[in-house]
């Protein structure tokens, strides 16, 4: 028989040396498929069929990860055009209005985010429903809580980057709760407690808010405490968390089933 | 586009005046609620009748076609259409979708147990597949639809961008981001310290505590409700009642100076509120006794710090009671009655941890009531110290 093209290129060294097996027609070659490429490694070889329906899982785990994936690439190509600084911020993002028609890319980073917040809700309502935070998966449904809050922030952080009049009230209102806080902030109960002499400890100058701000007021320093947070800190702190995430996930014996 | 073609020359729409204004006024949260509440008491007891695909679709087509009636009135459309709402009109159609489909999964799965057949779940549980193809392609297929839903949205509706950051312009109202909404509806009833610090933070803490807390070992891995009833109604009470619907009367309904306004309201700036709270302790010293506020540690100022503080207390002495007896009471009386076979197998420690974050839970709603039957504004009332409840 011949050699096509094709058979001539899947049997250089050179593919040889990306793909380790054939193509994956057979339980071996399958097998390998998921064993031995990294991004398909994340899956076990086999799962338990009964949780692989939509009907089941309604993908919502996997449709937030991918929306993480999608924050991430969108994100990264809005970096290139955004400063965080009270005099650029707003002049960059209509820039990326004004002067990019057929535009998407700020578009796919807000309307993907609100989508992400919907689908971790929805991905905790149907792990609670099923009864999947049983043990033993208890700690992992920690672990997702925790991500879920860190959804949530990384959403009320890139809030405040256009730097409009929606984006700098909602996050006063927003971190006003913080000069609330018991003990730490200046308006809340106890601060006037923590004082040395009748001096007080705690001031507005100094507080829980103040940390979150960088300042009294949501100011040029929060926003950019809220573009690290934002594009840095807690990104990278979700990533460490949705590794251990799925790493439990497996370990606590797969796609959770019927004991 | 749609707001001109529609609502242009008679902004009412089709929904006739008197509804309209029926549904205005049953949208107040102190009518909109509790009817919520009673529907969602129902929707459960009754979880086998109403999630029959046939009742629920004959109940999905009669919201959406409520739902595209009142698109035509003006003030309706306005709110809906806003780019950043369009996402909550999906989340709040999504989460009525996913309650109905896990409760008709869990009917169906209950029956089947009742006849002793197990969840659908189980049947063939141990049998295994491979990832490749059967999951890697579903996921793809899963990824290829999100993709396109994101990208048709994106190009269809543009991020909007408002007016620079001004922080001398205070927008009315001014809204958090709309998944804290819930929060910010809670600060009508709750100082900032309870509704924004402490209670999302009983939040967080509850979640993390509830695989620790549910000993019931049934129900791993399949959609039942007759073998969770407690587990589920207590998370849906808190997802439904006190975060959904409350998000939704944070954005929809919530105008200027954060007053109510109904779907088919205009938002006037000028609309007054009476507002004539009163706090507790006004009502027992002043109303109640009509003693005035005590003053048992010498009423002039001069007194000192100490002898002012104790004045606080115990003019807000009733309301600490109170408090502590709804913190105290509950726990060994429930332990000893209608919870005794909770505490035994839950022991001492996680029993009173699940009713502690019970009562938290329970405090929104009880302040609520409060609210709206007696007017009252705080059961513990210190501005002194930033201490209100």
């Amino acid at each position: 028989m011949a050699k096509t093209p094709l058979d001539e290129i899947r049997s250089s060294q050179v593919w040889r040396s990306i793909f380790r097996h054939g193509y994956p027609d057979t339980e071996r070659n399958r097998t390998l498929a998921a064993l031995s490429n990294i991004f398909l490694h994340l899956h076990p070889v086999r799962v338990r069929k009964s949780g692989l329906g939509v009907r089941y899982t309604w993908c919502m785990g996997g449709l937030t990860f991918f929306l993480f994936l999608v924050e991430t690439i969108t994100g990264i190509l809005l970096m290139f055009y955004y400063r965080p600084t009270g005099d650029a911020a707003y002049n960059d993002i209509a820039a990326l209005r004004d002067h990019v028609p057929l535009g998407v890319m700020r578009e796919l980073h807000r309307w993907g985010a609100h989508a992400m917040v919907v689908s971790v809700w929805l991905h905790m309502f149907r792990v609670f429903l099923t009864g999947s935070y049983k043990p033993p998966r208890e700690f992992n449904w920690c672990v997702g809580v925790i991500l879920l809050v860190l959804t949530l922030l990384l959403s009320f952080t890139g809030y405040l980057l256009p730097w409009d009049q929606l984006a700098i009230w909602a996050i006063t209102v927003g971190s006003n709760m913080a000069r609330a806080t018991p003990f730490l902030g200046h308006e809340g109960p106890g601060a006037s407690a923590l004082s040395v002499h009748g001096l007080p400890l705690i001031h507005s100058s100094d507080d829980a808010r103040f940390g979150l701000l960088a300042g009294p007021l949501v100011g040029e320093g929060a926003l950019l405490r809220f573009y690290v947070l934002h594009c840095i800190l807690i990104p990278f702190v979700a990533s460490i968390l949705m590794a251990v995430h799925f790493w439990r996930v497996r370990k606590d014996g797969g796609i959770s089933g019927p004991m | 586009m749609l707001s001109l073609l529609l609502a242009e020359g008679h902004g009412g729409g089709l929904i006739p005046a008197p509804v309209r204004s029926a549904i205005d006024r049953l949208c107040d949260p102190q009518y909109f609620l509790p009817l919520f509440f009673v529907a969602f008491v129902a929707g459960l007891v009754f979880y086998r009748k109403w999630t029959q695909p046939k009742v629920a679709g004959g109940i999905a087509l009669a919201a959406l076609a409520g739902f595209g009636l009142a698109l035509t009135n003006h003030n309706f459309l306005e709110i809906v259409e806003r780019p950043d709402n369009i996402p909550i009109v999906g989340m709040l159609g999504l989460v009525a979708f996913f309650t109905w489909y896990s409760l008709r999964l869990a009917a169906v799965n209950d029956e089947r147990i009742e006849k002793g057949e197990g969840p659908i779940e189980k049947t063939g549980s141990n049998d295994r597949v491979l990832v490749w193809p059967d999951l890697v392609f579903s996921e793809f297929i899963a990824l290829i639809l999100c993709t396109v839903l994101l990208v048709v949205w994106a190009i269809a509706v543009k991020a909007p961008l408002e007016d620079p950051a001004n922080p001398f312009k205070t927008p009315n109202p001014s809204k958090a981001p709309w998944y804290f909404l819930g929060l910010q509806e809670m600060l009508v009833y709750y100082d900032p310290w309870l509704a924004g610090v402490v209670l999302p933070g009983l939040i967080i803490v509850g979640l993390c505590a509830a695989p620790y807390i549910d000993f019931n070992p049934k129900g791993n891995g399949y959609y039942t409700f007759k073998e969770r009833r407690f587990a589920i109604s207590a998370f849906l009470f808190g997802f439904l009642n006190l975060w959904v619907v409350m998000v939704l009367i944070g954005t929809f309904l919530r105008g200027p100076n954060w007053n109510v306004f109904g779907p088919f309201e205009k938002w006037d700036v000028h609309k007054v509120v009476v507002l004539n709270n009163v706090n507790l302790s006004e009502g027992f010293w002043i109303g109640w006794l009509k003693t005035g506020f005590p003053a048992w540690f010498g009423a002039s100022p001069a007194n000192g710090s100490l002898a002012q503080a104790g004045n606080v207390i115990a003019r807000e002495l009733p309301g600490l009671v109170l408090v502590l007896l709804y913190l105290a009471v509950p726990p060994p009386v429930l332990a000893s009655t209608v919870m005794k076979g909770f505490y035994k197998r839950m022991g001492f420690i996680r029993f009173n941890l699940l009713v502690f974050l019970m009562l938290s839970m329970m405090c929104l709603p009880i302040k609520m009531i409060l609210r709206w039957t007696l007017n009252l504004k705080y059961l513990v009332a210190m501005p002194e110290w930033f201490l209100n409840i």
